[in-house]
């Protein structure tokens, strides 16, 4: 024993502490940086594109021109802010459809005891499996029987189909680690099943129906292959299909600007949605996680 | 005000049974403990009582009508739950009154009522605080109060205490005690902690595996137990246990630690295997006196009382109170255990209680087992 500690390497002095503890710190911003510029880097050349004109576009500066001639143009054309509207019904209406059916889904899986509750699960995570080519034809003809074809309505029918089954797996699981007793006394204080869903679970189910919500917002805001298939006429399109579609002046002129510009307005609605409720989905994200 | 009857109730989940055949009457206005080790069922019958879960065969009957499928909120039952289960997003005001609400009554009348409640629980100035912000004892008035203000017929506690600490554990035992001799309600309460039932309770029910072991005041449980599980669970520290071999044809048991004992009358059938002694039945005395030989191994000093560990063979240790500490010179060292007759408690091999009458010390002359 005396040996071993004779033979321990002498301490270092402090300043080599101190320079490691430096050099350490500035490696983990350096990657920081990196992998901000890896994420931000696509939206900022979108920017940077959206502010250029003409030849200037095919020149790779990093600097903004900011000649916002394009977004003017944009605000200007009544089939582009026609599609802005037409998305933002559609990705709210299907946001709050989802959240609704989500919910009772949720508390009947989560916690009514019925003997198909297991299958019911698995059936609900099946239907998230399949991609979305798969259904398409199938939801084509369904479109044509419902006569919703060619209407942003039929975008919100087929949107649900990816939306509920995630806001109801989601949902599930944290019905199931609410406390049970909570929900005893409810009954015991003589509420039914839908007054403890309205008074009790869903004032404390805030932060997961705020993360839920905003994904199926996103899902429904930026989805583009039905969106594309179930509409015909520009009236009735949705912001990606819009500026999908895009057209130059000629047709040997690729509307880079406009459409670099276009994506950047899109987007805005969606940050702001994010930063509102960020502290809400963080909080969702990691509610019952521990226990508190 | 209401009594309550379970008539051969049971529940299982599954093919699991968590109660087996359970029948009891709890008359008006009397405190009844359930205790029992954990997962005996004890919270499971207090809420098939509650109508929150529902037996699977069996009639709960509450003064005198059945209530069976009787839904929990029509049942004039109050339940305290052992996690308080408060609302988190409701103030105190809210959650005392959130069942008058729910009735439908005119807000007036619920916020005088649940003033009236806040007061006589010393909570009337926390009225607009949320759960969180209260102390646990403050919470607990609170559930107490939420409870209280339905004016229930039966009062239901599911392990109330055993979240708070030790002082306000005792406080609350207090309260609870004089809320049942103001009230004069059916009060039912389930708990592990003997103490706390051997205080509260005027009958003390003890279940082990979904079974009623007995049912008694406290003090025919601790004097008069009718086995060996219900012995070995009402005391505290617990009572000591043996296992000796009868020998019925000599009218006598004998056992380690040199213990021999005549037996005045004899059951061939039901020979004893099983001797226990509490704690407080055993003295200390010098080696060579007293009915058993053992091997003082420890001593514990808690100031107001004292144990001390008594090796008797190697798997028996005994622990005995003592009115005061031994000199540590014993430690180690053989001394010899004396009890009266009536401290032995005799338990034949399917646990039951064999009572005895007259035991004699013999001389040790059989070879010990």
């Amino acid at each position: 024993m005396q040996n071993a500690i004779a033979q321990r390497a002498p301490r270092k002095p402090a300043s080599f502490y101190r320079l490691k503890r430096r050099v350490v710190r500035g490696l983990q911003i350096f990657a920081l940086l990196l992998v901000l510029i890896y994420t931000l880097f696509p939206y900022y050349w979108a920017f940077v594109s959206s502010t250029k004109q003409g030849a200037a576009l095919y020149r790779s500066a990093l600097l903004p021109a900011l000649d916002f001639t394009y977004y003017r143009q944009l605000i200007d054309n009544p089939i582009f802010m026609g599609s802005l509207l037409n998305s933002a019904y559609v990705a709210v209406s299907t946001t709050l459809l989802s959240l609704i059916i989500g919910i009772s889904a949720a508390y009947a899986l989560g916690r009514i005891d019925f003997p198909q509750r297991r299958a019911m699960l698995m059936i609900v995570l099946m239907i998230s499996i399949f991609p979305q080519v798969v259904v398409l034809s199938g939801l084509f003809e369904l479109i044509n029987w419902l006569g919703l074809f060619n209407r942003p309505s039929a975008l919100i029918l087929t949107y649900l189909l990816s939306t509920v089954p995630f806001t109801t797996w989601i949902l599930t699981t944290f019905i199931r680690e609410f406390p049970r007793e909570l929900e005893e006394a409810a009954i015991i204080d003589g509420c039914s099943h839908f007054r403890i869903l309205m008074k009790i679970l869903l004032p404390l189910m805030g932060p997961s129906l705020a993360s839920t919500g905003i994904l199926a917002f996103i899902l429904a805001w930026n989805e583009f292959l039905f969106a594309l298939t179930f509409t015909l006429t520009d009236e009735n399109r949705t912001v990606p299909v819009a500026i999908g579609l895009i057209a130059g002046t000629s047709r040997y002129e690729y509307p880079f600007g406009q459409i670099m510009a276009a994506s950047v307005t899109v987007t805005l609605p969606l940050i702001a949605v994010v930063l509102v409720f960020q502290r809400r989905i963080v909080a969702g994200l990691t509610a019952g996680a521990v226990k508190g | 005000m209401a009594s309550v009857s379970l008539h051969s109730v049971s529940k299982s989940f599954g093919t699991h049974a968590v109660i087996q055949g359970v029948e009891l009457q709890i008359d008006d206005g009397e405190f009844v403990v359930f205790v029992g080790p954990s997962g005996c069922g004890k919270s499971t019958l207090l809420r098939i009582v509650a109508g929150l879960v529902a037996p699977t065969d069996g009639v709960v009957a509450i003064g005198g009508d059945d209530v069976t499928d009787v839904p929990a909120s029509r049942r004039g039952v109050a339940f305290v739950f052992q996690s308080y289960a408060l609302y988190p997003h409701m103030s105190v005001a809210r959650n005392i009154g959130f069942a008058l609400e729910t009735l439908g009554m005119a807000k007036e009348a619920v916020s005088q009522k649940v003033l009236s409640v806040a007061r006589m629980l010393k909570v009337d100035h926390l009225m607009d605080r949320r759960p969180r912000e209260l102390s646990g004892g403050q919470r607990q008035r609170v559930a107490i109060g939420r409870a209280l203000v339905r004016q229930p017929e039966i009062f239901l506690f599911d392990e109330p205490l055993s979240n708070l600490d030790s002082d306000l554990r005792m406080e609350m035992r207090l309260e609870i005690a004089r809320l049942h001799n103001d009230l004069k309600t059916t009060m039912i309460y389930v708990t592990h902690d003997q103490s706390e039932a051997m205080t509260l309770a005027d009958r003390i029910v003890v279940l082990n595996h979904g079974r009623i072991e007995q049912v008694g005041t406290p003090q025919q449980l601790y004097h008069a137990p009718d086995n060996r599980f219900v012995a070995g669970f009402i005391g505290s520290p617990r009572m000591n246990f043996m296992g000796v071999s009868s020998q019925a044809t000599a009218g006598r048991i004998v056992g380690a630690g040199n213990l021999s004992l005549a037996l005045a009358s004899s059951d061939l059938e039901n020979p004893i295997t099983e001797i226990g002694i509490r704690p407080e039945g055993l003295r200390l005395v010098a080696e060579g006196d007293g009915r058993m030989v053992c091997i003082l191994e420890r001593i514990e000093d808690l100031g107001h009382e004292h144990f001390g560990y008594c090796r008797i063979s190697d798997d028996t240790v005994w622990v005995i109170r003592l009115p005061e500490a031994p000199s540590p010179d014993r430690i180690g060292k053989p001394v010899g255990l004396d009890f009266a007759d009536a401290a032995v408690f005799a338990f034949a091999g399917d646990g039951r209680r064999i009572a005895l009458a007259g035991l004699q010390k013999m001389a040790a002359e059989a070879p010990l087992p």
